[in-house]
């Protein structure tokens, strides 16, 4: 008999539950307790049991355990409502594996476990109340199921291993009926390419398996082969007439603007760009850095803990697959408005604020627990983001120099490490498909599942000991494809026999195509000579990692995949990775029809316009989220998320030391920029200026501008469609010039197409990561203002570039100019570098949304300080025309903040002379921030003003 | 003069051990990190080890509870290994996770020292009486803190420390919490109690979020034993142990002071 027990906490609030209840109109909800539900397979004896429950189960000052079932809450018996829910069949369960484990280290019967949450509503609620408040608050059906009662135990189904293999009768089937079965078998191969495949196999003289289908069309995927980015492209711009301006072939996205700039940049500290699965650069005599961003959007749209959770176990396996040793991570988010009307939520879409809750619970809880800082960032929220929300993730490691092999050798070992293999991920997010039947989707998890930090914890620090005892001829992660990509890509010169009976399984009952392509997390997989086998397996055992011997590399140039000895797939290896044909797409950029330099009003005064700039989503502080992720861990991190006195104000960038590297002074920085407003006026000039303010950021904190390295994250809607390809045609153009401009060279970069929801695209978002290193780790910079007295320089041109600012986008003004490159930046850069070297630079920082208003007051408010500023003295390239107001909230690029104290004015002065420069003002301690223009005031607030609204204290 | 040895306890899902040991080299200790495998196959034991140290992270997920299936490990595999360790006045140290499991395997504050053993079904269980639960704020939180020694407190070693300590904190149970007003006395009267959360001049932070971050009871930040060799904290020194890691300058209020403290006469 299964053995049920609840265990309540007696501390717990409900008030959150009651508030988010009445944001959803539920208005009778009065309390909420909440239990946790533990099931186990059999019975224990009571003397068992009070063992069990001293042990594991409860802990005796704050909760309360009752054994069974206790009320099941039928509304008429007691008042009190009951919802439970548990997790679907085949969803990561740590804490029923930790039990089951527990229970026989206690020395007590093995027993199976399953948990469950438990809630109880009280308030008077009717039936759809109490649905609504278990899907919309406390039950996720993608990877969840909930009763309104008690929840029976549902324990990982037992089913026979399967060995089902079909043969897919592609040879004389009709383009309609290809077609068909791409779409059924969810292949997403494109007619070209089921000819293509068909052709193949009507020359082999046989119809291809399902295992050879689904690896073809892993490896040909967008995911895999990024088929947009390496096809050719007709692009055409076109005038707001309606006239062609401009017609030209491109030979690829990738080689043609991506590759090329880092061609053409190729300093020689760069180690690798674009072969491997992070790009990597130099960092000191002993070690490189690599760097790696991946988006993880559909997954965190439909499950946002999971989602972003096994975001962040993605990119740090991609980390790991360098050989290198994770020490950073970082991340981007774009959500819908927080504060959007629950009605206006598009049905199938989680609220906005839901999500956001759960993909911040998910990223801290994967990068807290494998000790990771979480340092860098962004967060933006958009209208455009509510049915597609992105969730950038990114990770740094460190590794010996040349300590990464990447050659696999023949009769090398193909050995899996970590995790097992489940249905996890199966097709990634279109698994839950009609044509899978209902006895399928109950054994086969879910599309998205949630990450398991412990089991990848395990592997980073048995991959870095068999590193360091060169073990393995060559790695590589298990991403998208699973097994398939991950082996298929190892073996693509040697060939590959595996044996999928010997890949270790969550669950039996998995077909052989199932266990190929699963796209199950935290497992990694390495090449390994015969030889050093035993070691490995010692090193395994010590840390607590699973180890399997699949296969070999055959050295026949040919995949061979066998179930119990049976071959399932056999492609060679040739047509596999070439046989893909090209494909040819159609790009227009329309240009848009608005008003370069259109007039506009204030909605109030300017210092109400600063004030609500200040409460911005997208500018205030960050800190109820960011201070959910450990920044301090491993005691690298010099310039924190928050800097100030109060360790409260906003950073520019994040500095780490790596541990290990104590015996120099030489860090590196961190820095992200990212901004869709000025995609929407023009993505040439978006990708422009997020170049220029992730450089930027970088060198305001001690960055060296000529030691930067950068990753592009393109977040795109449906790239087939002309005017989606056109927009992303224009960005890479944009990536191109800026990179060559600020000489930093793309070592890496992701592409995540198709984000659409009924048929609108998210706006065009480009996110540029930056890599950097500081030449000396005492003589960074932060943003705080530090001592009245000091005077106040702008460095940089001011021009009506409003277009995309955060300004127009408050007033609702589509027009403007966007933001151009500024001239000859890396020169500014280098001069400002070197003047925060000579240390005369006490404060500085980067001016973004919000342009100088913002930033001024951004760093009054981090220092506790005043500041006293006139616009008069300010270097403008259209001086004449421009206005004050304009000259406040324009997002002019290459401009930052300084602050000098005055016995360093003269050098500073001298050392910028032909740049421009411009002495403002001065700090004060005044407590308030003014601004003035030609004796006339714009701007006096209090600096507990500008901190109120930037904290948002009363919204 | 020979360097202490200083065990730190690995176990899957142990982070910031490779900080902590290098706070105790700084010190003037010999650290070593092992796996719990290592101790479990008895390649390595306790009894080479002048002083224990467990470290921070998430042992095992925290799945059921901060730190509750490490503490099993201990009280199953090395109960008797290491009430010895103990009795004989070697120090122990917890930090973060470590404190968790220290409080959760009835080590600390020790006073219930003969809980039931695994195999020893027969003992009578004495319930814990203190724990390390939710952060009042309800989620994982990572700040700094100022911390103060309190005086007169049965962790001896650390009355030398004559400055407040500043460090990070960053957990989502350290809330630390009582069973009834008597414990919470008893502690007080015991002198117990080895650090609390002030302020930065060191006024205790009388609950005041966030320099109390997590709710803890009398501001309490760590405890110790009767004997005042084993102690646990929540904060974590080892993130502090050079100015240039400090985010307000200055060269004062190390977190090193207490890897010191512990290392100095051991």
């Amino acid at each position: 008999m299964t053995l049920r027990v609840e265990v309540t906490r007696s501390d717990i609030q409900s008030q959150k539950m009651v508030q988010d209840a009445q944001r959803l109109g539920i208005h009778r909800l009065q309390a909420c307790r909440t239990s946790k539900i533990y099931y186990l397979s059999d019975d224990l004896s009571t003397e068992q049991f009070d063992t069990l429950c001293a042990f594991l189960l409860a802990d005796p000052v704050t909760e309360e355990v009752h054994r069974g079932e206790s009320d099941s809450g039928e509304p008429n018996h007691s008042g009190v409502h009951v919802i439970e829910v548990a997790l679907r069949p085949g969803v990561t369960d740590v804490a029923a594996r930790e039990l089951e484990r527990g229970i026989v280290e206690l020395g007590l019967p093995a027993r199976r476990a399953s948990t469950a949450s438990r809630y109880e509503l009280t308030g008077d609620l009717s039936s759809e109340d109490l649905h609504r408040l278990a899907r919309q608050l406390l039950c996720n059906e993608t990877i969840e199921h909930y009763a309104l009662g008690i929840i029976p135990p549902q324990f990982d189904a037992v089913t026979t291993a399967s060995n089902l293999v079909d043969a897919v009768p592609l040879i004389g089937m009709d383009d309609e009926t290809l077609m068909k079965v791409s779409k059924e078998r969810m292949l997403s191969l494109d007619l070209t390419e089921m000819q293509q495949i068909q052709a193949f196999y009507k020359v082999m003289g046989r119809h291809p398996t399902d295992v050879e289908m689904e690896t073809l069309a892993q490896t040909w995927s967008e995911h895999c082969v990024h088929k947009t980015f390496k096809s050719r492209i007709s692009y055409r711009v076109k005038a707001t007439n309606g006239f062609t301006r401009r017609a030209f072939e491109i030979e690829s996205l990738l080689k043609t603007y991506i590759q090329a700039a880092t061609e053409k940049v190729k300093p020689d500290w760069l180690r690798s760009a674009f072969v491997d699965n992070a790009g990597i650069i130099a960092f000191d005599d002993d070690f490189d850095l690599a760097f790696k961003v991946e988006t993880h959007n559909h997954p965190s749209a439909l499950e946002p803990f999971g989602g972003a959770n096994t975001g962040v176990g993605g990119v740090v396996r991609d980390i790991i697959g360098v050989s290198a040793r994770p020490i950073a991570n970082t991340n981007v988010l774009c959500f819908g408005p927080q504060n959007l009307p629950v009605d206006q939520v598009p049905a199938g879409m989680l609220h906005p604020q839901r999500i956001a809750e759960g993909v911040v619970d998910g990223i801290g809880d994967y990068g807290n627990k494998l000790g990771l800082p979480t340092v860098n960032g962004a967060v933006l929220y958009d209208r455009g983001y509510i049915g597609n929300p992105l969730v950038f993730c990114g990770c740094v490691g460190l590794l010996p120099v040349g300590s990464h092999p990447t050659e696999a050798q023949v009769n090398d070992r193909i050995v899996v490490l970590g995790g097992r293999t489940g249905r996890d991920g199966l097709h990634g997010a279109t698994f839950s498909s009609a044509e899978l039947t209902h006895e399928t989707s109950e054994l086969s998890g879910s599309a998205v599942q949630i990450g398991d930090p412990i089991t990848e914890k395990g592997l980073i620090e048995l991959i870095e000991a068999a590193r360091d005892e060169q073990l393995y001829n060559a790695i590589t992660d298990c991403g998208a494809g699973g097994l398939s990509s991950a082996i298929g890509e190892m073996g693509e010169k040697l060939g590959i026999d595996v044996e999928l009976r010997d890949v270790p399984l969550k669950y039996p009952g998995l077909t052989p195509w199932e266990i190929w392509v699963s796209e199950a997390q935290e497992r990694i997989v390495i090449a390994v000579p015969s030889s050093n086998l035993p070691r490995l397996r010692e090193l395994a055992a010590l840390w607590d990692v699973e180890l399997s011997d699949v296969g070999f590399f055959s050295g026949t140039q040919v995949l061979t995949v066998r179930y119990d000895g049976e071959m399932v797939a056999e492609i060679p290896m040739e047509f596999l990775h070439d046989g893909l044909p090209g494909r040819q797409m159609f790009a227009t950029y329309y240009e848009p029809n608005v008003e370069p330099n259109p007039t506009f009003s204030l909605n109030g005064t300017v210092e109400e316009t600063l004030l609500r700039l200040l409460a911005h989503p997208n500018v205030a502080s960050k800190e109820e989220i960011v201070r959910r992720y450990d920044h301090e861990v491993r005691g690298g991190t010099l310039v924190r998320p928050f800097v100030g006195p109060h360790m409260d104000g906003p950073s520019d960038a994040a500095v780490l030391k790596p541990l290990g590297t104590w015996h120099h002074k030489r860090a590196f920085v961190l820095s992200n920029g990212i901004n869709p407003n000025i995609g929407r006026r023009d993505p040439y000039a978006m990708a422009v200026s997020v170049i220029d303010e992730a450089i930027r950021n970088l060198v305001a904190v001690g960055g060296d501008p000529d030691r930067v390295a950068i990753l592009d994250n393109f977040c795109w809607g449906n790239p087939t469609l002309q005017d989606r390809l056109g927009t992303l045609v224009r960005t890479c153009q944009g990536c191109y010039d800026g990179a060559v401009a600020y000489n930093a060279p793309f070592i890496s970069g992701k592409d995540s197409l198709y984000n659409e929801f009924n048929g609108n695209p998210i706006p065009g978002t480009l996110l540029i990561s930056a890599i950097g290193l500081v030449p000396d780790m005492e003589r960074t910079c932060t943003s705080n203002f530090k001592q009245a007295g000091n005077r106040i320089y702008l460095l940089g041109e001011t021009k009506r570039e409003l277009g995309g600012s955060l300004l127009f986008n408050q007033i609702g003004i589509d027009g403007g100019m966007p933001p151009t490159m500024p001239a000859d930046p890396l020169t500014r850069y280098r001069l400002l570098h070197q003047a925060i070297q000579q240390g005369w630079v006490r404060a500085c920082h980067d001016l973004s949304e919000g342009g100088l208003a913002v930033a001024l007051s951004e760093m009054s408010l981090a220092g506790r300080l005043g500041a006293a500023v006139t616009l008069d003295g300010m270097g403008s390239a259209d001086a004449a025309e421009i206005t004050p107001v304009e000259l406040l909230f324009s997002e002019s690029n290459g401009r930052l903040l300084l602050e000098v104290a005055p016995e360093d004015a003269a050098q500073l002065e001298a050392h910028f002379a032909g740049t421009t420069l411009s002495l403002l003002g001065e700090v004060t301690d005044s407590g308030r921030i003014t601004i003035s223009s030609q004796n006339s005031t714009l701007v006096d607030l209090t600096v507990d003003a500008a901190l109120t609204a930037w904290k948002r204290v009363n919204v | 003069m020979t360097k202490p040895s200083i065990l730190i306890l690995h176990a899957s899902g142990t982070n910031r051990d490779a900080e902590a040991a290098r706070a105790c080299e700084l010190a003037g200790g010999a650290p070593e990190i092992v796996h719990m495998n290592q101790m479990r196959s008895g390649e390595r034991s306790f009894k080479e080890f002048d002083m224990l140290l467990l470290p921070g992270g998430f042992s095992y997920g925290d799945a059921l509870g901060a730190g509750v299936r490490k503490a099993l490990d201990l009280q199953v595999f090395f109960q008797d290994e290491l009430r010895e360790f103990v009795e004989s006045g070697k120090r122990v140290l917890g930090i973060c996770n470590g404190f968790q499991v220290l409080v959760k395997a009835g080590l600390l504050p020790g006073e219930e020292g003969k809980r039931q053993s695994a195999k020893g079904k027969n003992e009578a269980v004495s319930p814990r009486r203190v724990t390390l639960t939710h952060n009042a704020s309800g989620h994982f939180e990572c700040r700094w803190v100022h911390l103060a020694v309190e005086p007169g407190t049965k962790a001896g070693f650390l009355s030398g420390i004559d400055e407040l300590i500043f460090c990070p904190v960053a957990h989502g149970e350290g809330n630390f919490q009582v069973k009834g007003e008597a414990t919470l006395a008893a502690l007080e009267t015991n002198k117990l109690v080895a650090l609390r959360y002030v302020d930065a001049d060191g006024n205790r932070a009388a609950g005041h979020y966030p320099l109390n971050p997590n709710g803890s009871v009398a501001d309490i930040a760590g405890i110790c034993n009767e004997r005042g060799n084993v102690l646990g904290f929540m904060p974590h020194p080892e993130d502090h142990i050079l100015p240039i890691q400090n985010p307000l300058g200055g060269d004062r209020r190390l977190g090193l002071a207490i890897f010191k403290a512990m290392v100095r006469d051991a």
